[in-house]
């Protein structure tokens, strides 16, 4: 089980043919991912890692019947990449580019509107269902399989938790990266609703960082709907001064909204316990699972 | 990217913006007599520029009545380091002023546009409380703030315009001149990829003209590629040094003002590491994410940033190998300090590197065979905080 993807979901790169496509395109291979075709405009006929290139993502569809995407396609042309996966119909888009502007997802935002794709990110590392399959560039050997899911607007946060968490003995279902960008697809109460129907996840691990309300609404949604699955959580940048922006574009205090201290006592407000340091992200999801009285059922590594 | 209040007007005019007549980028005093002749008008507003709000209150905005008056405030204005509730307590230097015609101002309102993240529209926020501070107005009149969603693939429709000017309560006459205004600020906002345009006050004159006083735009670093006469709008002494330097080098840096220097792959563990260490006692002095595949020569600029002038007194490098493997990054590292090491021998202040992840124990080993004594290892990343904010303790006492 798991979200979003599976070791069935067929998958399609897009921009296959750059350097860290195709080298990304090899790890997604070597996890188990079925990567079933790519595109590049003008490739068509070539192949990558054994994988055939296509010249538009409809075309790797209707030849393929690829499900979901994932995107490594420079900043200028990705907006425009997404569209194509939107417009093609796929279920799942991951956008893992960096730098896209901000008016540009404006409008993607807007096209998606009433189409049934999801779309994670972008400026994410993207999505990995342990032992199935991963979309982006998550390392393979930093999380073992069990019940808790992990949703983070960071990457090396991602990669760190699951690591700290398999240190503890705790497995995950799956993690999500959904993005350091102020203006993106997927946002913490969407991947906590798909978490939350999802059986095998028994609790939550949620990583948050200055900028934004989307910690504070997760905070709300989490208690009026997800009071079996306990929640913990972690919050990036109690130190960032306001009005500078901490290497993601959407870690910026403006306006006094999105300090740190409003989202940690957001989070306790309704009972979820917000680990004080990084170092201590894995302990404090155990502390959580032993309050629950899942910690046993969620030890499984 | 921020720019100036006169640059931000200049921009605004060619869309079509109500601004006063005025000039800017005046440097000296002789300018600001000339321009202030030019400009002949009974009353004139002499204001400093800098990327910082709140300079009324700090004095940087005078209202002159004669040319010897623009004269003595330019005088007294430039070189000035002004300290408003923005620029910290160290303030900022007055390097350029605004001079401009004074205005008959009958009423003052707040009028801009942003990014709403959660829509993921631009929105107009619109009060007719005008001159304060809209945080201020948002605690403590939050129904006198009106906002319209944009949908992008129509614009700012007529009658969303026509709505927000009425909520303001601007006077009848004025109406049709305050939505074009709004309409000519909406342009500018997607025509030049802003992150916030903002103008506070808009006032109604007694003349019942709708004049942008003052304004302020903000840009999408992320779009500036297509926007190259922006770019050149850029001041870089408004920029901190170190930060221009590490933009230069394109390497994602934030200037703390402390002693204890970090080193990190990644932006979300670069500010937890931030936490970290001042959680530990210690006083943070940058942001820095380095990125995880970088070039020793890339590393060593960043350490040289984070040593110049005296700054850092300790660094953490505090690194989660994953698809990057730990071996290449400590040997990395090691590169780095070898380049900055004057002997060969050692580093001007102690750096502890935290590694974890991929091939961690050959990374360790490398680090623990380094011809570089003051490069030390730590065990944990929590070790690595303590042991940094430790070693730059003793330092500061010896």
């Amino acid at each position: 089980m798991g979200i979003l993807v599976n070791k069935d979901t067929k998958v399609i790169v897009q921009g296959i043919t750059g350097k860290q496509a195709t080298f990304h395109t090899k790890q997604m291979l070597a996890y188990g991912t079925k990567i079933v075709g790519g595109v590049t405009p003008g490739k068509a006929g070539q192949t990558v890692e054994g994988v055939p290139v296509f010249n538009t993502v409809a075309d790797a569809v209707k030849a393929t019947g690829a499900t979901a995407s994932v995107i490594y396609v420079p900043a200028r042309f990705a907006a425009d990449s997404i569209l194509e996966g939107v417009d093609a119909g796929l279920d799942l888009v991951v956008c893992i580019t960096e730098h896209i502007p901000v008016e540009d997802m404006v409008k993607v935002r807007r096209y998606m509107e009433g189409k049934k794709t999801r779309l994670i990110g972008p400026n994410c590392p993207g999505i990995l269902t342990t032992d199935e399959a991963k979309l982006g560039i998550i390392p393979g050997n930093i999380q073992k399989k069990g019940h808790v899911g992990l949703v983070s607007r960071s990457g090396t946060l991602t990669y760190e938790a699951a690591f700290q968490l398999m240190n503890a003995g705790i497995g995950i279902t799956t993690a999500v990266g959904i993005g350091g960008d102020p203006v993106k697809g997927t946002d913490f109460i969407d991947a906590l609703e798909l978490f939350k129907n999802d059986s095998e996840t028994k609790a939550v691990l949620m990583i948050g960082e200055i900028g934004g309300t989307a910690e504070e609404d997760a905070a709300k949604w989490i208690k009026e709907n997800m009071p079996d699955k306990p929640v913990t959580a972690f919050i990036a940048g109690r130190q960032a001064p306001p009005g500078k922006r901490m290497g993601h574009a959407g870690a910026i205090i403006s306006g006094g909204k999105g300090t740190a201290a409003d989202k940690i006592k957001a989070l306790n407000s309704v009972g979820i316990e917000v680990a004080d340091t990084v170092a201590h992200i894995g302990e404090t999801v155990v502390e959580t699972l032993k309050k629950a009285g899942i910690y046993d059922a969620c030890h499984t590594c | 990217m921020n720019i100036h209040e006169y640059q931000s007007k200049q921009v605004l005019k060619s869309y079509g913006v109500n601004v006063p007549n005025g000039k800017g980028g005046i440097t000296t005093v002789d300018e600001a007599v000339a321009a202030a002749k030019e400009l002949g008008s009974k009353v004139m507003v002499v204001k400093a520029q800098i990327h910082a709000g709140g300079r009324g209150k700090a004095g940087g905005v005078k209202l002159a009545k004669s040319i010897d008056e623009v004269k003595a405030y330019a005088t007294e204005l430039l070189g000035k380091t002004l300290v408003t509730h923005q620029t910290g307590p160290e303030g900022k230097k007055v390097g350029r002023l605004l001079i401009e015609e004074g205005s008959n101002i009958k009423k003052e309102y707040y009028l801009s546009f942003v990014i709403d993240r959660q829509t993921a529209r631009v929105v107009m926020m619109g009060s007719e409380e005008g001159g304060m501070e809209i945080e201020k107005v948002a605690a403590e009149m939050p129904d006198k703030i009106f906002k319209e969603y944009i949908d992008p693939a129509i614009g700012l429709a007529s009658f969303q315009a026509t709505r927000m000017a009425y909520n303001m309560n601007f006077p009848q006459a004025t109406i049709r001149k305050v939505t074009k205004l709004m309409g000519c600020l909406y342009n500018a906002f997607v025509g030049k990829d802003c992150s916030l345009a903002e103008i506070n006050p808009l006032v109604v004159t007694e003349e019942d003209d709708v004049i942008a006083l003052d304004a302020k735009l903000n840009f999408d670093d992320s779009a500036l590629f297509r926007h190259p006469d922006i770019e050149e709008l850029r001041d870089e002494t408004e920029e901190d040094p170190k930060e221009r330097w590490a933009a230069k080098a394109e390497l994602n840096y934030v200037n703390l003002g402390g002693d204890v220097a970090c080193m990190v792959n990644g932006a979300g563990l670069a500010m937890a590491t931030v936490d970290i260490i001042k959680h530990y006692g210690g006083e943070p002095a940058n942001f820095l994410d380095v990125g995880g595949d970088s070039s020793p020569e890339k590393i060593a600029e960043a350490f040289k940033i984070m040593l110049d002038g005296g700054q850092a007194k300790g660094i953490f490098v505090n690194i989660f190998g994953g698809i990057n493997r730990c071996d290449l990054v400590a040997q990395g590292i090691l590169e780095a300090a070898k380049i900055i090491s004057e002997d060969g021998k050692s580093l001007p202040v102690p750096v502890v590197v935290r590694l974890e992840g991929t091939n961690v124990e050959q990374g360790r080993q490398i680090l623990k065979d380094s011809p570089i004594e003051n490069v030390i290892m730590a065990p944990t990343m929590q070790g690595g905080a303590e042991e940094i904010v430790k070693r730059v303790k003793a330092a500061e006492k010896a």
